[in-house]
């Protein structure tokens, strides 16, 4: 490992060490926080006991379906923007403002629309995801060298293989971050509807924690999320680097 | 003519809309939906309103804070961890975490930790907005063309020519288009943190009128925060494709 990593990892430990020592003398109430520890034991035990298992499962599906939605359906339409740039510069203003736009607003619409249950926590999420995954789709294929495309050209590659050769792997590293960021979405557009408008599901079962103080299940239900969204994250990030690191970067 | 052009896409732009808008609305009916004219004009007799105010000040006021936090903190972190290698090595990785993390699940910590009010919207909002900044700064610090700063050397410039001279306008453009992201995504925050256990702000309308269904408000405000997010952020954009073009030159 680098330098910076073990500093990384240095600086992290004392963090987590900070806060739990606070949370262990009592520096920090555990009305607030509670020892990283505590929270880690906690999650366990909520895995262990299975009781969340059904809502684990149904939270874990609508990201799931949401993330897959919007990854495809983002990456087609971004490729559908770049091959017509008179729409892409109609809805450019509405794409680079459209993540201070208020979502939540337009769920009791998609209530009305497709019924209470998982279907409009997915929609919500896959609306809300998906327009990362175009914007992170326009700025790859933006960004394939001129030359890449030159070569094609001097090689006589047919349109599929040239897609397929070139501009794919091209643009490979911005459609990665647009995958992260969808999966990152996806999670924000599922849990916040949860917190709010649901009755099941981890973001419920956070609020009506939080609701009750029981700060152990909350911090146990938190630690969860994050742990996969995380996982997630990493596992693309290591496919990344694989995919540097065959091409001799 | 140029003024046709540009105008041109948007119009077309809200256009569409306003028609997808009246046919959804013939299809899902009034208690889903309403229609555009009516949800302007009752808009237009909500913002007349003398209690309407004091909800749109206490948006506006949280948004506001939380973007000063967020810009001010973000260009003062980014130009710390961007100056000094190793600090930016050891911290890059931690933030890029941080950014793809799911935030809305830590907010009721941000409750625990700031209580119920103004405090914990401005921390959440500012909690979205500023990694974005710190990345962006970083990243322009960093690279500055080597070049300049040794020409500005080589003029023996005093290091507040070199700032004023190479510095800012070197890594201007890039630290706007950071600014520019964490305005959306601190708005983002903002509204986030009104929608759940809050007393005041334009949120908390939300909140009141998806509970009672009272669909005109709900598409009122929704209609309100669009038009700020679309407008702001054309103006940014405007001035962030400015700067790049005058960096370009």
């Amino acid at each position: 490992m680098s330098k910076a990593g073990w500093i990384r990892l240095v600086v992290l430990a004392a963090f987590f060490g900070a806060v739990e020592a606070m949370c262990r003398t009592g520096v920090i109430s555990p009305k607030l926080v509670i020892a990283p520890t505590a929270m880690v034991e906690a999650m366990v035990k909520l895995l262990g006991s299975g009781e969340l298992n059904p809502d684990i499962r149904q939270t874990l599906s609508s990201v799931g379906i949401a993330m897959g939605l919007s990854v495809t359906g983002g990456f087609a339409l971004g490729c559908v923007l770049y091959w017509l740039p008179p729409l892409r510069r109609t809805v450019d203003p509405f794409l680079a403002a459209y993540y201070s736009l208020p979502h939540f607003a337009f769920y009791p619409l998609l209530i009305v629309i497709f019924g209470l249950g998982a279907l409009p926590l997915i929609v919500l999420a896959t609306l809300f995801a998906m327009v990362a995954m175009i914007m992170a789709t326009l700025s790859g294929l933006d960004r394939i060298p001129r030359v890449l495309i030159k070569t094609a050209r001097m090689q006589r590659l047919s349109l599929p293989a040239e897609i397929w050769h070139i501009r794919l792997p091209a643009a490979a590293p911005h459609l990665f971050s647009g995958l992260k960021l969808a999966v990152t979405y996806s999670f924000i557009g599922v849990i916040a509807g949860e917190f709010i408008l649901s009755t099941s599901g981890l973001g419920h079962q956070i609020a009506y924690a939080y609701d009750n103080f029981d700060n152990r299940t909350m911090y146990g239900l938190i630690l969860l999320v994050l742990c996969i969204a995380t996982a997630f994250n990493l596992l693309v990030f290591a496919y990344e680097r694989r995919l540097a690191r065959q091409r001799g970067q | 003519m140029t003024a046709v052009r540009t105008l041109r896409g948007p119009l077309l732009l809200t256009l569409t809309l306003l028609v997808a808008w009246q046919v959804l609305h013939q299809w899902a009916g009034d208690t889903a939906l309403t229609a555009p004219l009516p949800t302007l004009e009752h808009l237009w007799e909500m913002i007349g309103q003398k209690r309407f105010l004091p909800h749109l000040s206490e948006t506006g006021l949280a948004f506001l804070q939380a973007l000063v936090i967020a810009w001010a903190g973000g260009v003062g972190i980014g130009l710390l961890l961007g100056g000094h290698r190793l600090t930016g090595e050891v911290a890059e990785p931690i933030l890029v975490g941080l950014y793809s993390l799911p935030k809305i699940t830590l907010y009721p910590v941000i409750l625990l930790l700031f209580g119920l009010g103004m405090s914990a919207k401005v921390a959440f909002g500012a909690l979205h907005g500023i990694i974005p900044v710190v990345l962006f700064t970083m990243n322009a610090v960093r690279n500055v063309n080597r070049t300049y700063l040794r020409a500005g050397r080589a003029m023996r410039l005093t290091p507040a020519q070199m700032g004023w001279h190479i510095l800012i306008p070197a890594t201007l453009p890039e630290i706007f288009t950071g600014l520019r992201i964490g305005f959306s995504l601190t708005l983002l925050g903002t509204m986030l943190g009104e929608l759940f256990a809050s007393q005041r702000g334009l949120g908390f309308l939300l909140m009141t009128a998806i509970e009672l269904n009272d669909v005109q408000t709900i598409l009122s405000i929704a209609v309100l925060i669009s038009l700020f997010a679309v407008i702001a952020n054309s103006i940014l954009l405007a001035i962030d494709k400015r700067l790049h073009r005058g960096a370009a030159a």
